[in-house]
């Protein structure tokens, strides 16, 4: 590993030759950032040509391999090349669940082929990937899933039905759980498998909530034809991939949660309620909503504050604690108080739905606040991860 | 700020846990209570607590001390916490002595720390007055000057450890009135000052607490304690690192009465099974695990705040004590609930962490007080 110093002095003047002048300031969130793939458009093409020169670098999945298409850094070259890009203000070059879902998953799992094949396409943005494992009937009971595979010959024939398939309408390929074994123990008849989404007898339908549309799909699977290949480790081994998979989930969502918190860019509860109710003296007058806004900005910084502890206790060495277990349910538990908080503060401004006599911002709030409903479910209901907690962390008896 | 504890710190955590599991057991504060103990606490310990380092940990070495931090003290807080120890780390160490460190005069910090880093001398803090509530600037004592020092008037309530300290901080009013934060003023008083009297309050935690009378009590000139009317802003910065501190004892505490009630639902069998197979008792379990999560990363966040003098400690001081007064009040009545009726009896320690709990909330301001500090602290 060459010095760090010039490690960073390097990244700096290739930042400063290659990147888009044009992208200085520009966002990268889920819904505006470079998801890639096949179907993807490139309105500015200076996103593309992001996306190239830092693929040609392997800087778009930075830690991972160069024989995959990664950078092949260090940790800490990796956490520099981040750093550097949030100094340039640059938004990561691409993002989506090859990288922080699939791509980890088959680093560990994944045979030397299906590495080259995949990661590499990954890596340059060329294929996108979505997550099949709900069905109708196997929401927090992932395991009771009953999309079945069948050998025949090389090929496996699927049939079945995933639901909540974020993005399904834009993704190239699925990662999914099959049944291949429907008489063994229901965790030890399951198979991970990767399809395209263009086979044959695939087919996709959004599903829209109760906040309006949604990345959400139904993915409707009849007599797919995927080849046996593609299956990921062992055959009727899928469910442990499965829980290798959740785990980073889990920590996404986490981090997504965390990162959220901490960011000056939300606009605090106090500044909301300072809009919406009577203040005396500079302060609120309803002593009863000061409290309710005070303990949901001090719960979130308990919280930012623990997510603060797991990383510094990683950084010093020790094994994760149980503090990060708590992640996914108190998080999402808490942008979900906060944004009934903020619907009280906003009061009858809160319940447009479209049009005149709201402005965006209370639009747009009405809509975070009914889809924040959604938090604790999805990626592993509160109430599983608490039974988990209660098992893992506390050691309670089944 | 590092949200870890360094080497030092897991040695010394691992120090105290070992001595307090020897020597300071949660059954002493039965004894104690039960036999109506004259001192209420442990002399010996405490001359061995301090022959450790811990009763100076905050002193500066000039005056015998360690000169080390609050995250340093907080520490072997947390762990005699554990099992309620009652000697007097509130009223002599972070109340009395910390006055007289970041308020005293040269001769009065010669005076006293020493024999304070020794575990010789006690001292404590009167504040609060009846009807006072959890505001400090709420007194009404008066301290009068006329040529030969200071004379009093008022009476101070529920002074830890008032009945056996040595000297006592008295914050009184020497100008202004109500709540006025100007006029306030703090005196180093001798226990011996003529007039004083001092009798023992008995709360439900067993621990030492007192009422102060101060009617015609005089000290010299020399009792001024820091700047003749502007104590107030002394006090609160004592009464916040005094807090923190405190904070740490209550996540000991609530630690060791979650982890005992954790240790009940393994093995209370029910209906054929552990008690803790049950759902309804696994996430009220799990929900709890958290709250003692984040109270701890609030406290570690807290008394490093005061180690770096970072201008949001108070709001800090005031997360930690909304988290831990409502986090130790938690885990005492969910412990009660779930060991079901033998968590009432006396017989069993949950009463006394219950008890603890309380008076530990409402010491320095509850929960609900800290959090509308929060919110005035940040302009709102």
């Amino acid at each position: 590993m060459p010095d760090p110093e010039s490690f960073r002095q390097d990244l700096r003047r290739w930042l400063e030759a290659n990147a888009p002048k044009s992208l200085v300031g520009a966002p990268g969130t889920e819904l505006d950032g470079t998801w890639g793939g096949r179907k993807a458009s490139y309105p500015d093409p200076d996103r593309k040509r992001w996306l190239d020169v830092c693929a040609e670098r392997g800087f778009t999945a930075p830690e991972w391999p160069k024989a995959y298409g990664g950078g092949g850094l260090a940790r800490e070259e990796a956490k520099a090349l981040r750093q550097e890009l949030a100094r340039a203000k640059l938004p990561p070059p691409l993002i989506g669940f090859g990288l922080t879902m699939i791509g980890p998953v088959l680093l560990q799992f994944g045979s030397e082929e299906q590495k080259r094949e995949h990661l590499t396409r990954i890596c340059r943005g060329e294929i996108r990937w979505c997550q099949g494992y709900s069905e109708p009937g196997a929401g927090s009971d992932l395991a009771g899933l009953q999309t079945r595979a069948v050998l025949e010959g090389d090929h496996y024939r699927i049939n079945g039905q995933k639901i909540w398939t974020s993005y399904a309408d834009l993704a190239d390929w699925m990662f999914l759980l099959v049944r291949t074994d429907p008489n063994a123990k229901k965790q030890e008849g399951i198979t991970f498998i990767l399809m395209d989404m263009e086979t044959p007898g695939v087919s996709v339908k959004p599903i829209k909530l109760i906040s309006g549309s949604s990345p959400f799909c139904e993915t409707f699977i009849s007599d797919a034809r995927v080849p046996a290949r593609n299956v990921v480790g062992r055959v009727n081994g899928g469910w442990t991939v499965a829980k290798a998979l959740l785990a980073h989930e889990r920590t996404m969502i986490a981090d997504a949660f965390g990162a959220a918190q901490g960011t000056g860019k939300r606009r605090s509860l106090s500044d909301w309620a300072r809009e919406y109710v009577d203040c005396e003296d500079g302060r609120l007058a309803d002593a009863a909503l000061r409290q309710r806004t005070a303990q949901v900005e001090m719960d979130a910084r308990a919280f930012l504050l623990t997510t603060q502890r797991a990383r510094d206790a990683a950084k010093a060495g020790h094994a994760p604690g149980p503090e990060s277990s708590i992640f996914k349910v108190y998080g999402t538990e808490l942008n979900q108080r906060r944004m009934e908080l903020l619907v009280s503060i906003a009061g009858p401004q809160a319940l447009g739905w479209e049009g005149a006599g709201f402005d965006d911002r209370e639009l747009d709030l009405t809509r975070q606040w009914l889809r924040s409903r959604g938090n604790s479910i999805e990626g592993g209901t509160s109430e599983v991860q608490l039974n988990i907690i209660a098992k893992r962390v506390l050691g309670l008896p089944d | 700020m590092q949200l870890v504890l360094s080497e030092d710190q897991e040695l010394l955590a691992k120090t105290a846990l070992d001595f307090a599991r020897e020597h300071a057991p949660v059954s002493r504060v039965r004894e104690l209570r039960d036999r109506d103990d004259a001192t209420g606490f442990s002399r010996a310990l405490w001359k061995q607590m301090a022959e450790l380092g811990w009763v100076g940990i905050l002193i500066p070495e000039a005056y015998g001390g360690a000169g080390m931090g609050l995250a340093d003290l907080a520490v072997v807080l947390e762990a005699l916490g554990r099992n309620l120890a009652p000697e007097p780390f509130l009223s002599t160490v972070l109340l009395g002595a910390q006055a007289v460190a970041l308020g005293g005069s040269e001769a009065q910090r010669r005076a006293w720390l020493p024999g304070v880093a020794a575990g010789q001398k006690l001292l404590t803090l009167a504040w609060q007055e009846l009807g006072s509530r959890y505001d400090l600037c709420r007194i009404a004592t008066w301290a009068e000057q006329d040529s030969a020092g200071w004379r009093f008037t008022g009476e101070k309530i529920q002074v830890p450890d008032a009945h056996l300290a040595d000297a006592i901080v008295v914050a009184a009013r020497t100008g202004g009135s109500g709540s006025d934060a100007a006029g306030i003023t703090l005196f180093l008083v001798p226990a011996d000052a003529p007039g004083l009297a001092v009798t023992r309050q008995k709360r439900i935690d067993s621990r030492n607490a007192g009422l102060v009378r101060l009617d015609g009590v005089r000290v010299p000139r020399e009792a001024l304690l820091g700047e003749l009317g502007g104590g107030a802003e002394l006090l609160a910065r004592v009464v916040d690192r005094a807090t923190a501190g405190l904070c740490a004892e209550m996540l000991g505490a609530a630690s060791q009465v979650f982890d005992d009630t954790l240790q009940y639902l393994k093995t209370r069998v029910q209906f054929g099974v552990p008690i803790g197979s049950f759902q309804a008792l696994k996430h009220r379990a799990a929900r709890l695990f958290m709250e003692i999560e984040l109270a701890r990363s609030a406290v570690m966040a807290a008394v490093r705040a005061a180690d770096a003098a970072d201008a949001e400690f108070p709001a800090l001081v005031s997360l930690a004590k909304a988290r831990c007064s409502d986090a130790f009040v938690l885990a005492a009545n969910e412990g009660v609930q779930m060991f079901g009726g033998v968590g009432m009896t006396d017989e069993y320690d949950l009463g006394f962490y219950m008890k603890r709990a309380r008076v530990a909330e409402m010491s320095f301001g509850d929960a609900a007080w800290h959090r509308d500090r929060w919110a005035r602290l940040h302009g709102y």
